[in-house]
């Protein structure tokens, strides 16, 4: 089934915030924000802006109600800051004018002083100095110490990985509007829309039950409005507390680069020791995470990293150590794949370092390595239903990697210019929340009297198809067709308390509780249906919208039979409540089960780079993906490709680069660059990995949306193996994106 | 007052003309389809298509609404997102679909916009023209590989398109509707740019002036010289060639005789910005923007052009490569115009290369740039100019370098050694595009290209490095 909201899309009738029919008298607001990334405010001058005709107010931390904080994890953020400032484009204010022309022109006009203090931006400073956003953590398993004495080499090394914009098309935006009572309605670009209405009710210091926070789709979000759709969501409501007009909040792209966090850079240090047989039989790694200057969500993100610092092999003694280090630059956040991929590049980095100075193919140890069902995670978690060696098999057959390896190395040999690399990827993704009371979820199902169905669940969709699955749950189960079934906005009203769309679970969590829900309904229908044909129940089923008793279609259709159950007065409404069993994780020992299942899979990249120019282009990445039982091949594949070439630029081209004053300069889409239609590679493929899938998935169908943006790595090793071709002097300094520029480097170093 | 078509009905407007098309329809015409994804022309969401009546017949380009003020689309037809759907969906809508090249959506305007230019374009389909249709538009959600299998399809469907009568055949296969029809007569009732007075400023596509001042312009009447057909021509005498001072970085690209004498210009013009962009930019606009890393100023600084400059009545021609004379300083009066482009034509001897590197390959500034322009006889280079961007705060035309090279044997030590020569001539600094180490290593080896390419016969890498 393709997306449901695809004509939509084509037509450009979507709507998404900007969108909305503007109410009458709305207000625009434009935040100020910090000029430097640390100091103490000495004074704000307003006065000059807010004599500007037009101007309506300016909100500042003193019309704050309730607190003005809004972290969600540690109370560690100001919504405006009131004393200091602690990164550049920090939020001071919101100008709230009659236009946002208006509202630009007097942001120009305020005057601030402030005190300048020393600005960290990197995360190694920051933890010799004690920054630290909270303790550090340490996962381990054997003892990495006594293991040392079994290994023939051990190498030691550090790794650079920067950060990535998320780069969303939409930008941030919310628009916020009075309705009685002195209640609000927030319509939010957000994943998270119970986050902003729980923050929103602090800073606005009134109940949650006041603020309907309203979500129909995002414009992308990646991870990027999953805490950090709050603040304009809040300063929205705000305004329209105080002045009880519509306030609407769109950030300007530059604004939106400036002010909000990215994907966290990480730098660290590894220790990895193989034994003769290329078996790793210890690593020691030391994650210097770049939170920025508060917490948001990096003590989940940190966590994650240290969940997959092993990424596809099972290593007998690891010591896994990070720390969460603050900075003054914008709060770094969750970005598709949390901590994750930073974490594999490390291990990957060690390993392609020890093949280097083995002078051995990468792939020979990444082989030997690979994880095994029975083999035990650092954190205590037992593989289960591996498909790392299977995929790999099929890899080489399917693809045929011998042959791949045969022309590049011929190829190379007859020229002098250009050269061809290749590099394998694999993956090993664990599915959930990290914090396990996250892993609930609920839907709301109608059937309206006409049979119609309307379906709200607490997941967000922004592009990933996740309201295109629920439908083809409902309908699957009601055997309707899907032109009867409505999916809502997400809305707290309807669905409360809800995680945000995050951790690539939000399928089969609001799937399975749509699941219960709908099945609970269809019972109640067979019950009215039994009893119209007294009948078992056991004998009824629903098909092509007919009732079927005992395999025989019947007389009655679904509109029938459910006009029947409104007469007979039996309720036509269901919630539905999942709470994914068996998961656990105890901090205090860092060892649990985390994950309801893992997903695997295994990338060939291939790139050729022009050896005079330093520019190189992606010839294939070939990938064998475990989708379980896939619910929808084309919505699982777009996502295959869309999260492949994200990483890929993350790998490549995507370059922040902040001064040492923590200003950003790469602020807009002129100096940041994602790829464009000719930075994909030229051919993708995609070989589904035949497994049973697990029944903690939705219809056995794994969750896919963070994943494969891990294959994106393979393009930095693929990039440094064609290098390799043309200087064979080449030190990797496995410090990723690999740039245009550090390849040049590279090439003539 | 400025009067056009949006998508079948007239348009009378108000707003200084240097307002923006995209706040026009987004905001004023609520016509929603059409997004905002960054107000600086690189991402395309806010893609349109402009049409002219030209010989009686329309013609469409797409643009960035973004950087599109409203007189340049006085007595235009705009179509918008909105007038292109119909009661079904389009061939270019429904391979979107059906391909799912769609996913958060908020792109999706923009490419289906761009690939129905592409369908109305007159040139002949081909799988390359489909991707580079949509070399403006980026998408952070699906990878591209959807899109370009939708691309590849619809150019399957076009190629039984009639091209002598496109519009047609285009509304009886339902690619767009039947308004189009309507079109050159309503635009032929459409009255004419208002005359504006100099006191106003000059705008060419608004490339350069709306990504750095949007709120200057946006509240001002501007003087559109995209406006002034007069200025809009490529004229070849015998051994010149002579561009109007309002020539697009498009209409270069069109100019098939241009292309007898430069044989690979459309493929530097693809190193240069995106489609939609070529289409608004001009020419004079890059020169006068003296950007160090313009492309076209590189390019032109390597044909030794001239540029005629012209007051009033008053008009002069200097070398272009005179006209910069500091970080963004010329020579040039705030009011002097750039009327024309002139230029030797290569001859067959000649050899013209540009080479350009940046982040991105493609829709991206150069990091470095560089052009040359080289004969040679008997192995002895006769006669060469050489220009780099991205080294030092102008365009730089490299006197020195080319100079030492001037009566040299074409061999790799002079190359060499021109380069050690060509290191001390440039003063690199480093920046978000790149450190001055880089850009150094960059420029000596794009410098070493422009041999490897001419004459690989006698320079290989292998001999340089
Ligand atoms: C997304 C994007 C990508 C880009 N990529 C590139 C790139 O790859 N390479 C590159 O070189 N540039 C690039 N540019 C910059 C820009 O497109 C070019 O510099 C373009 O040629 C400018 O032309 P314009 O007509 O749009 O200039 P405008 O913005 O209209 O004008 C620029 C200046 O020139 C003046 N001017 C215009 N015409 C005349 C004239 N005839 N006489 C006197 N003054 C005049 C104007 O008054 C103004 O001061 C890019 C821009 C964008 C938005
Ligand atoms: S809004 Fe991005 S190109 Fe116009
Ligand atoms: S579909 Fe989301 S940006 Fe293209």
């Amino acid at each position: 089934m393709k997306n449901i909201d695809s004509k939509g899309h084509v037509t450009g009738t979507s709507i998404y915030i900007d969108d909305i029919p503007t109410i009458e008298g709305t207000g625009y607001g434009v935040v100020f924000d910090s000029p430097c990334a640390h100091g103490k405010i000495i004074s704000v001058n307003y006065s000059k802006a807010k004599a500007l005709p037009g101007v309506i107010h300016i909100i500042t931390h003193k019309d704050i109600p309730g607190e003005n904080q809004i972290g969600g994890i540690l109370p560690d953020e100001e919504l405006f800051a009131s004393q200091e400032v602690h990164f550049q484009g920090q939020p001071i204010a919101l100008i709230i004018a009659e236009s946002e022309q208006i509202a630009f022109k007097a942001r120009k006009l305020i005057e601030i002083e402030i005190d300048k203090k020393t600005v960290i931006t990197d995360p190694r400073e920051a933890q010799q100095k004690g920054q630290l956003i909270f303790p550090p953590r340490t996962f381990s398993l054997g003892n990495t110490k006594d293991s040392w004495k079994d290994c023939s080499h051990i190498f030691e090394g550090k790794v650079d990985i920067n950060g990535q914009e998320h780069l969303y098309i939409e930008t941030q935006g919310a628009y916020a509007q009075p309705l009685e009572n002195g209640n609000i309605k927030v319509s939010s670009s957000t994943q998270g829309p119970t986050a902003v209405q729980r923050a929103a009710a602090k800073v606005l210091n009134i109940g949650m039950h006041t603020i309907e926070v309203d979500v129909v789709r995002l414009g992308g979000g990646f991870g990027g409005k999953e805490d950090q759709a709050t603040p304009w969501a809040i300063m929205a409501a705000l305004g329209t507390q105080i002045l009880r007009i519509p306030i609407k909040v769109i950030l300007h792209r530059m604004d939106d680069m400036r002010m909000t966090g990215k994907r966290h850079p990480y730098s660290a240090d590894y220790k990895i020791g193989l034994n003769k047989d290329l078996k790793i039989v210890g690593y020691e790694v030391t994650f210097f995470q770049n939170a920025g200057a508060a917490a948001d969500l990096s003590p989940a993100v940190m966590e994650r990293t240290l969940f997959h610092a092993t990424n596809s092999y099972f290593i007998p003694n690891v010591e896994a150590t990070a720390y969460s280090c603050k900075t003054n630059l914008p709060p770094n956040t969750a970005f598709r794949g949390f901590g994750a991929p930073q974490g594999m590049f490390v291990i990957e980095s060690a390993i392609a370092y020890a093949a280097n100075e083995l002078a051995i193919e990468k792939q020979q140890i990444q082989k030997v390595n690979l994880l095994k069902d029975g083999d035990e995670f650092p954190y205590g978690q037992i593989a289960e239903g591996v498909g790392l060696s299977p995929a790999w098999e099929t890899l080489v057959s399917k693809f045929n990697l011998k042959a791949t390896q045969k022309e590049i190395a011929s190829f190379n040999k007859t020229n002098d210019a250009v050269k061809k690399g290749y590099a394998l990827m694999p993956i090993t993704f664990g599915i959930s929340f990290t914090k396990t009371p996250m892993n609930q979820a609920r839907a709301l199902v109608h059937i309206y009297s006409d049979g119609s169905v309307g379906i709200s669940t607490g997941a967000v969709e922004m592009g990933q198809g996740v309201n295109t699955k629920m439908l083809q749950i409902a309908a699957n189960i009601f055997s309707v067709s899907a032109n009867r079934i409505k999916l809502e906005s997400t809305n707290t009203t309807r669905v409360a308390n809800t995680s945000p769309t995050a951790a690539s679970a939000t399928a089969d969590l609001n799937g399975k509780a749509l699941e219960k829900a709908c099945n609970a309904l269809a019972k109640r229908l067979k019950t009215t249906a039994a009893s119209y044909f007294k009948v078992d129940v056991g004998t009824i089923q629903f098909k092509d919208e007919q009732v079927l008793v005992n395999g025989n279609t019947s007389d009655v259709s679904w509109n029938q039979l459910v006009d029947m159950a409104f007469l007979e007065r039996v309720c036509l409404t269901e919630n539905g409540h999942y709470a994914t069993p068996i998961i656990n994780f105890n901090k205090d020992k860092e060892k649990g089960h985390p994950f309801a299942y893992h997903v695997f899979g295994l990338a060939l990249t291939e790139v050729t780079v022009d050896c005079i120019r330093g520019t190189y282009e992606f010839d294939a990445v070939k990938i064998v993906h475990d989708f379980g039982k896939s619910m929808n091949p084309t919505v699982d594949r777009g996502q295959i490709e869309g999260g492949l070439v994200q990483g890929m630029g993350w790998m490549t081209l995507e370059e922040i680069k902040y001064t040492k004053e923590g200003r950003l300069l790469s602020n807009s889409l002129s100096t940041y660059k994602v790829p464009d239609v000719y930075s994909a590679p030229k051919q993708i493929l995609i070989e589904p990995l035949e497994t049973e899938g697990t029944d903690m998935a939705i219809l056995k169908s794994k969750a896919v949306g963070e994943p494969p943006l891990m294959y994106g790595i393979g393009a930095y090793f693929a990039i440094e193996n064609a290098i390799k071709a043309f200087n064979p002097a080449y030190k990797s300094t496995f410090n990723a994106p690999f740039t245009h520029e550090k390849v040049l480097m590279a090439l003539y170093n | 007052m400025i009067e056009f078509i949006l998508n079948d009905k007239k348009v009378v407007t108000n707003k200084p003309t240097g307002s923006l098309l995209v706040d026009l329809i987004r905001y004023d015409q609520h016509l929603k389809g059409t997004k905002i994804g960054c107000r600086e022309g690189d991402c395309g969401a806010c893609t349109v298509l402009i049409g002219s009546l030209v010989d009686g017949a329309m013609q469409y380009i797409n643009v960035t609404s973004c950087l599109t003020p409203i007189a340049n689309i006085a007595g235009k037809h705009i179509v918008t997102i909105e007038g292109l759907n119909m009661v079904n969906l389009s061939p270019v809508q429904q391979e979107m679909v059906n391909e799912s090249g769609t996913q958060c959506g908020f792109c999706t305007p923009g490419f289906v916009v761009s690939l129905s230019n592409y369908c109305l374009s007159e040139n002949e389909p081909t799988q390359a023209k489909s991707i580079a249709a949509i070399d403006g538009n980026i998408c952070r959600c699906t990878g591209y590989k959807p899109i370009e299998r939708t691309a590849h399809n619809i150019t399957d469907l076009l190629l039984n398109k009639d091209h002598n009568n496109s519009i047609k055949w285009l509304i009886d296969n339902q690619f767009i509707p039947t308004y189009f029809k309507d079109i050159p007569q309503l635009i032929s009732n459409l009255s004419p740019f208002d005359k504006v007075t100099k006191a106003h400023k000059l705008v060419g596509g608004g490339t350069d002036l709306y990504v750095q001042q949007p709120e200057v312009f946006e509240e001002i009447d501007i003087r559109p010289i995209n406006q002034n057909a007069n200025l809009r021509f490529i004229r070849f005498d015998e051994t010149t060639c002579i561009l109007g001072g309002s020539t697009t970085v498009a209409d270069l690209a069109q100019s098939t005789k241009l292309q007898k004498y430069i044989p690979n210009l459309l493929a530097y013009i693809k190193l240069v910005s995106s489609t939609p962009i070529r289409n608004s930019s001009t020419i004079a606009g890059n020169f006068v923007n003296a950007s160090p890393i313009g492309d076209f100023t590189a390019f032109f600084l390597a044909l030794n052009a001239q540029i005629t400059l012209q007051e009033d009545r008053e008009s002069r021609a200097i070398f272009l490569k005179d006209f910069y004379k500091g970080y963004k300083d010329l020579d040039k009066t705030a009011s002097e115009i750039i009327t024309e482009i002139t230029f030797e034509l290569p001859t067959v001897s000649t050899h013209f290369n540009l080479e350009k590197v940046s982040k991105r390959i493609h829709l991206d500034i150069a990091s470095v740039n560089t052009a040359i322009q080289i004969r040679v006889k008997n192995k002895v280079i006769e006669h060469i100019h050489l220009s780099a961007g991205g080294i030092g705060p102008i365009p730089t035309y490299l006197h020195n370098t080319a100079q030492y090279l001037q009566g040299k044997k074409l061999a790799p030590t002079h190359i060499k050694e021109a380069n050690a020569i060509m290191q001390a001539e440039i003063s690199p600094i480093s920046d978000v595009r790149g450190t001055e180490d880089y850009k150094r290593l960059l420029l000596r080896q794009l410098f070493y290209a422009h041999f490897i390419k001419l004459f690989p016969s006698q320079i290989t890498l292998t001999l340089l490095v």
